[in-house]
């Protein structure tokens, strides 16, 4: 797993966020993305392939990166900045839409 | 000569053909065009349908019935033979109503339709109906009913064209890739054209260059009249299933995109606008209001290929016996009759008779009278 470079020895995190219920260190100015690249077991399933997916482009473009962010799901999270106590889900299937 | 067969255009409508061709032993050249050519087949909807097409030309109506029966059979054999998966479905197709006018003159076509002699299987369902038929959504209050026609389905157009592809060389055909040619040569016992490293000669010339077709054609004196339309469409988010039938301008793919579409402008650019975006979007949730939730992630457009009087054109030429030409609007659609029956008649080597309807001669009106 990566690991964030700000990420030092006796230095405090900016804050913290939960994936999947999991309390994660996060810092100012990261997106979602970059917080899922370092949390264990966070991937998501292709919809399509049913393969294991983590983020890859960071720029908006491939859609790997799509999760939950406060209860919105197929949320770019290469979009998203992190905020403190954001809660961030894996997504497994397609966006529900509500009937 | 290099081979029995060149088509010209690796589009759907070429593609289908030569794989026909193919599978009737005849070895073939596909010569594809430029990257940035207009490429209808890699912008259209994917709907295979039946209900109002060709509701002024009895034949273009009971072609379209015909192949759109071969087509499970015919994407058996395609996916076999390509090994391939193309995403299709035959539930029955919708054209939603959003007003009484709308439903009146709409069921006015369908009744046209079967005053041909055409099957009636096509009918119009009200509202309370068609709740029943879509239990996953809340139909907004326009919605007054829909036309609903038992025999339309739709498809994957972009895994269609792969496979066919695919099928064409697993077949022993050779695709030409990036190879546009500019004119047809007739010569001795054939024709010749430009590829990318010399030429190649046929006694056979198929063109199906899309709206490319005319300027290919009527050097050699076969006249095919066609217009251009675009056509804009929106794709949605893949979403959970929702939308178990496909309808005119909406339908969900296999993978669980929205398609909404598409509008019909005498403009001959494939730019996209705003105008159109939220002209289809505003249709859209109209229907299904929930859909406004749904994000779209791209908007593009493509020219249709018309011919005048938007029935199909199978023509041969009497200048030129073995160059024969083809173009539609409906490629898709007509995909399973023209590898079924349009490429065993070019096989043989001339359109039967029971394809006049569908020649060039019928825009020559003092040759009619």
């Amino acid at each position: 797993m990566f690991k964030s470079v700000h990420d030092k020895p006796g230095k405090a995190s900016d804050m913290t966020v939960f994936v999947n219920g999991a309390e994660t260190a996060a810092w100012n100015g990261e997106t979602v993305a970059s917080v899922l690249l370092r949390a264990p077991g966070a991937e998501r399933r292709s919809t399509v392939s049913g393969e294991p997916r983590l983020p890859y482009c960071q720029m908006g473009v491939c859609f790997e990166c799509l999760v939950i962010v406060d209860g919105v799901a197929s949320t770019q999270g290469c979009l998203v900045p992190v905020a403190p106590g954001m809660r961030i889900e894996s997504q497994h299937g397609p966006r529900e839409i509500s009937k | 000569m290099d081979c029995d067969v060149i088509v010209i255009g690796a589009g759907v409508v070429g593609a289908a053909l030569a794989y026909g061709l193919a599978r009737k032993g005849r070895s073939v050249v596909v010569l594809d065009g430029a990257d940035r050519d207009l490429r209808a087949a890699r912008a259209n909807f994917g709907l295979i349908w039946v209900q109002g097409k060709g509701s002024d030309a009895p034949a273009y109506s009971a072609l379209t019935r015909q192949s759109s029966d071969l087509w499970p059979g015919f994407l058996n054999e395609l996916s076999n033979i390509s090994t391939s998966r193309v995403d299709y479905a035959r539930p029955g197709g919708l054209v939603y109503c959003l007003s009484e006018m709308e439903y009146a003159n709409r069921h006015a076509v369908n009744e046209r339709t079967h005053n041909q002699g055409a099957q009636a299987d096509t009918e119009m369902v009200s509202r309370v109906q068609l709740e029943r038929m879509l239990p996953a959504v809340t139909l907004g209050p326009d919605v007054v009913g829909a036309s609903y026609c038992r025999l339309d389905g739709h498809v994957n157009p972009l895994q269609l064209l792969a496979a066919l592809h695919r099928a064409i060389a697993a077949l022993g055909g050779k695709i030409l890739f990036r190879n546009p040619i500019d004119r047809i040569m007739p010569v001795s016992g054939g024709f010749r054209v430009s590829v990318s490293d010399g030429t190649l000669q046929a006694p056979r010339v198929v063109v199906a260059a899309g709206l490319a077709t005319p300027g290919l054609t009527e050097p050699l004196g076969l006249a095919m009249p066609l217009k251009s339309e675009r056509g804009q469409i929106l794709v949605t988010e893949r979403v959970a299933p929702i939308l178990p039938f496909p309808a005119s301008g909406l339908r969900q793919s296999a993978d669980g995109t929205v398609m909404i579409g598409a509008t019909n402008e005498k403009i001959a650019d494939t730019a996209v606008t705003a105008a159109s975006a939220t002209k289809l979007a505003q249709r859209a949730t109209r229907i299904i209001p929930a859909l406004g939730s749904a994000r779209l992630v791209r908007q593009w457009a493509g020219l249709r290929v018309l011919p005048l009087d938007k029935t199909p054109i199978y023509a041969e030429s009497s200048d030129h016996p073995g160059l024969f030409a083809v173009a539609c609007h409906s490629g898709v659609t007509l995909a399973a009759a023209h590898t079924d029956v349009i490429a065993p008649a070019i096989a043989n080597g001339r359109l039967p008779d029971d394809l006049a309807p569908f020649s060039n001669g019928r825009f020559n009106v003092q040759k009619c009278a």
